[in-house]
């Protein structure tokens, strides 16, 4: 109810639970990450393992890692904290690339390869051509490299017609969704909690 | 020992380290029983990937290349950047603060990095004009690279002088309670300009609303799609999907980045024309190239 009040203005009782819940918030992720990261991953595997489980050393680089980060309150060395950074963001982006280029690359394309005549199926001849001629014009927006002027700023426009379409039929879906969440918090602040609703 | 040598053998030692710790954990290991896994160094029936893989990577080196050696690539200017320009130069005249929300994500997120490039040269153009620039933040390894990324812009601005550490805020890593409180930021501290451009989810339409309920001047910019409805409803700009990075590109006019949106824009050419082709291939009946695309 404090966190809703707000839809009226910025009040006391709103700065009183924003307060609470970011305090909180940090609180419980301290926790979290202490006993799921340190203690269930670098302690238990590391240094208390159970009998006949074998010493997994490699967490001990995640752990130097770790370190290197909090040297960035000495800030003579604190540059050393740039070395788990690159590691995260490098490491990362090599993990992800082949995955990326799964789902967002071959996929997407084998999917917009489509016949633009289904013989005796007008329903699935007129997507088609929709879905092929949407992503041609979609591309042609995201293209950099040249000025969006003439036929080809037209076929540029296209797109962005396609794409608003799509994120207003998204806008929508979405509003629908927040408003059944709303109404699943009303049921149980009136209604389970309250109990003025039967 | 200067830095570069001491970064050097420590590179060294944490390779070595690594691969003792492989070592001794195998040691370990080799004394429990033995679980099967696949030996195989190349998955041929991902073939196609590689190739894709290796013509984009070609394209994006090449281009990086051509950019070191200083030839120019151009560019098309990208109208959210005026957009940009324009709400920090509202809050100058104003005389008050621009927020700049780099999303909820991890440094790991490719647009919370690219947010960080562009957080660099709003910084450049916010010291010239001396406003105070508020950066709230929800992961704590984004603290330390938009800390950096403001401080850079600062210097190069010539107004060190002027860098607020304390405006580079960490939040909280709990989403909605980022959220709660960058609403609050934004109804008490008013800025004039609030420039959303990073990783967004549920919290895209809370923190835009909030927003402009205050009448600042809103300028976003996500690639997560389905966050991008509510920037466009919301906001005075919004930057769309890929022209997030390509923002970061043409602002920081850096050779690699340069490079990579040219060598992705030749990979959305040659992608354009794969569809072209396998759209007229399967239309007269021919599946062979359609397979070509087919991951296992």
């Amino acid at each position: 109810m404090g966190i809703i009040s707000f839809l009226y203005k910025d009040n006391p009782w709103y700065k009183f639970c924003e307060a609470l819940f970011v305090g909180i918030s940090a609180g419980y992720w301290l926790c979290t990450v202490f006993w799921s990261q340190l203690v269930a991953k670098l302690w238990d595997n590391v240094f208390a393992t159970t009998a006949g489980q074998p010493r997994q050393y490699v967490y001990l680089v995640g752990g130097i890692l770790g370190l290197m980060m909090l040297l960035r309150l000495v800030p003579k060395i604190g540059w050393f904290s740039r070395w788990p950074l690159a590691f995260v963001v490098g490491g990362t982006a090599g993990a992800y690339i082949v995955g990326y280029a799964l789902s967002n690359g071959m996929k997407q394309v084998k999917s917009t390869i489509l016949p633009l005549w289904v013989s005796g199926n007008l329903y699935a001849t007129v997507g088609n051509i929709i879905l092929v001629v949407g992503t041609f014009c979609g591309l042609v927006y995201f293209f950099f490299s040249k000025e969006h002027k003439g036929t080809y700023g037209r076929i540029a426009k296209l797109g962005i017609f396609f794409l608003m379409i799509t994120f207003g039929a998204s806008f929508g879906y979405t509003v629908m969704a927040r408003m059944s969440l709303l109404i699943g918090r009303m049921d149980f602040l009136f209604g389970t909690w309250l109990g003025l609703i039967k | 020992m200067n830095k570069r040598k001491f970064c050097l053998v420590a590179v060294i030692a944490l390779i070595a380290l690594n691969f003792f710790a492989l070592v001794l954990s195998a040691q370990e290991a080799s004394t429990s029983p033995a679980t099967p896994s696949d030996s195989r160094w190349f998955d041929t029936n991902r073939f196609n990937v590689f190739i894709t893989l290796a013509i984009v990577f070609g394209a994006i080196l090449w281009f990086i290349g051509r950019a070191k050696k200083g030839k120019s690539l151009f560019v098309r200017r990208i109208a959210g950047l005026d957009a940009i320009e324009e709400a920090v130069g509202r809050a100058t005249e104003m005389g008050k603060s621009v927020l700049y929300i780099p999303g909820i994500h991890d440094m790991n997120d490719i647009q919370t990095v690219a947010s960080m490039i562009i957080l660099g040269n709003v910084a450049k153009t916010i010291a010239r004009y001396d406003i105070p620039l508020i950066v709230p933040i929800r992961m704590p390894f984004v603290v330390p690279v938009a800390e950096e990324a403001v401080r850079q812009g600062y210097s190069s601005a010539g107004r060190l002088d002027a860098f607020v550490k304390d405006n580079i805020r960490f939040i909280s890593d709990e989403q909605f309670a980022y959220a709660a409180a960058v609403s609050g930021i934004m109804l008490r501290e008013r800025p004039a300009a609030n420039l959303l451009l990073g990783s967004f989810y549920a919290e895209s339409l809370l923190l835009a609303e909030t927003g402009a309920s205050t009448g600042a001047i809103q300028v976003a910019g996500t690639a997560n799609i389905h966050q991008l409805p509510f920037f466009i409803v919301a906001c005075d700009y919004t930057l769309i999907g890929e022209e997030l990075f390509a923002a970061s590109a043409y602002l920081s006019r850096e050779p690699k980045l340069l490079g990579s949106l040219k060598g992705s824009d030749l990979a959305k050419a040659v992608i354009v024309l794969a569809i072209i082709l396998g759209t007229i291939l399967e239309t007269a009946g021919v599946k062979w190239f359609t397979k070509l695309f087919i991951v296992q």
